[in-house]
């Protein structure tokens, strides 16, 4: 393979093909490549191997995660049809829904959904706090709806969700990949926790119907309302967690 | 913490995919990986890289698949390399030679270059989550490509050694 007078080591081929070299390797790389065809067609070759992995399995990043991803979530004995019938209900519904959202541009990832998962990592690293669950509790709700409204460029207002059990406890400012973002968080009788999050920059403008996804443990519903996105998290059973969903919409919506 | 497993799922699945080909094997394993993450959280060293942990849980709990499905695997000998890949002319030909090729590379080539290739893994890192010394990862990752290349050239396979 390689020649004897002038060896250059298989590590740094590979090296190179990985992008792994400082510039000054990598062009002296270069320059042996040059003046070894037989070896730069060999190379290229791997150049193009690592492009066309790329191309053909980046999209999977971009598919929705089925229901039933959380392994704790699932119950041994008809786990694999459940799941199967989940998958196949998402890969239909985001079927249209993303021909219906995107139209024309429904190769591209879903930011709708990207949403949903910077929610639910919120969900997950606020929720368990005691000390300092919100920034701005719910005894200065006023200043936190000023606050927020000011912060995202919207005015934004916590529902309350007292018809369903919950308790506003407050809300704090997040940062999410267009600006910033805001979580308001709920509390029932026995300390258990939702949040509500909101963006204003999701990239789907429009009405879009609820949607769900699964973070681990954590339920997901998301929709956009008025060009605001909102996902409402919760570890708990989907139909517990629709029905806060639905208590949120209306009392967005009154 | 739920966040940091959650927020690695996406590359799991393409991992996955790539590994085994077929979109409801691949989430199983996926599935599976979850599981021990779960499981095993408290075993993760905090601050050591969680990437690297669950992909090295994904290549265990494959291979122990693999293992008890012993007919799924290619053997590491060359006799299932016999039927010559077609010559194409446009990428989406390439792309599905390039998705039978990958099938048909023995898993220990498959493994690395997908861990190098795709998920741009660092040598070491692929070393730490195979479990294998890293010149073991440059020799498997050099042979594996060279048989990607033929397999995809449509060549007759060249003859090469059993690997350690």
């Amino acid at each position: 393979m390689s020649d004897r007078t002038n060896p250059m080591p298989e590590a740094d081929l590979h090296a190179y093909v990985d992008q792994r070299l400082d510039a000054a390797r990598r062009a002296e790389v270069e320059a042996w490549l040059a003046a070894h065809p037989a070896e730069a067609e060999r190379i290229a070759a791997y150049r193009k191997q690592n492009d066309m992995l790329q191309a053909m399995f980046d999209p999977v990043m971009d598919e929705p995660l089925p229901l039933q991803m959380h392994p704790q979530a699932r119950r041994r004995s008809f786990a694999p049809l459940l799941r199967y019938a989940a998958m196949a209900g998402w890969m239909v519904l985001s079927g249209v829904i993303g021909w219906t959202l995107h139209g024309a541009d429904a190769g591209k990832p879903a930011p709708m959904l990207a949403m949903a998962r910077q929610a639910a990592v919120a969900h997950v690293v606020y929720t368990p706090e005691v000390l300092h669950p919100v920034e701005v509790g719910a005894d200065q709700e006023a200043h936190l709806v000023k606050w927020l409204s000011k912060r995202l460029g919207a005015a934004v207002k916590p529902p309350h969700l007292r018809d369903v059990g919950y308790e506003l406890v407050g809300g704090r400012l997040l940062p999410g990949n267009q600006g910033p973002t805001a979580q308001f968080m709920y509390q029932d009788t026995r300390g258990q926790r939702l949040t509500l999050y909101l963006s204003n920059k999701a990239a789907d403008k429009g009405e879009t119907a609820f949607r769900y996804a699964q973070e681990g443990k954590i339920g997901v519903f998301y929709w956009i309302d008025n060009g605001m996105g909102y996902a409402l998290s919760g570890e708990m059973e989907k139909p517990a967690l629709l029905r806060v969903a639905n208590a949120v919409y209306q009392g967005l919506n009154p | 913490m739920d966040g940091l497993i959650a927020e690695h799922v996406p590359r799991l699945r393409r991992y996955a995919r790539a590994l085994t080909g077929d979109r409801t094997r691949a989430d199983d394993l996926v599935q599976d990986t979850l599981e021990r993450a779960w499981n095993k959280l408290h075993q993760w060293r905090r601050g050591s890289d969680i990437r690297a942990w669950m992909f090295s849980i994904m290549h265990n709990v494959f291979v122990n698949q693999i293992r008890q499905h012993q007919a799924a695997t290619v053997a590491l000998d060359d006799e299932a390399l016999e039927v010559p890949v077609r010559a194409t002319q446009t990428d989406g030909l390439e792309m599905r030679d390039l998705a039978a090729a990958i099938a048909r590379l023995p898993v220990e080539y498959r493994e690395v270059i997908l861990l190098v290739g795709l998920e741009q893994l660092g040598y070491e890192e692929a070393a730490q989550v195979l479990g294998i010394p890293l010149g073991t990862v440059m020799s498997r990752l050099s042979r594996g490509r060279e048989r990607l290349r033929a397999l995809m050239a449509g060549a007759t396979t060249p003859a090469l050694r059993r690997v350690k």
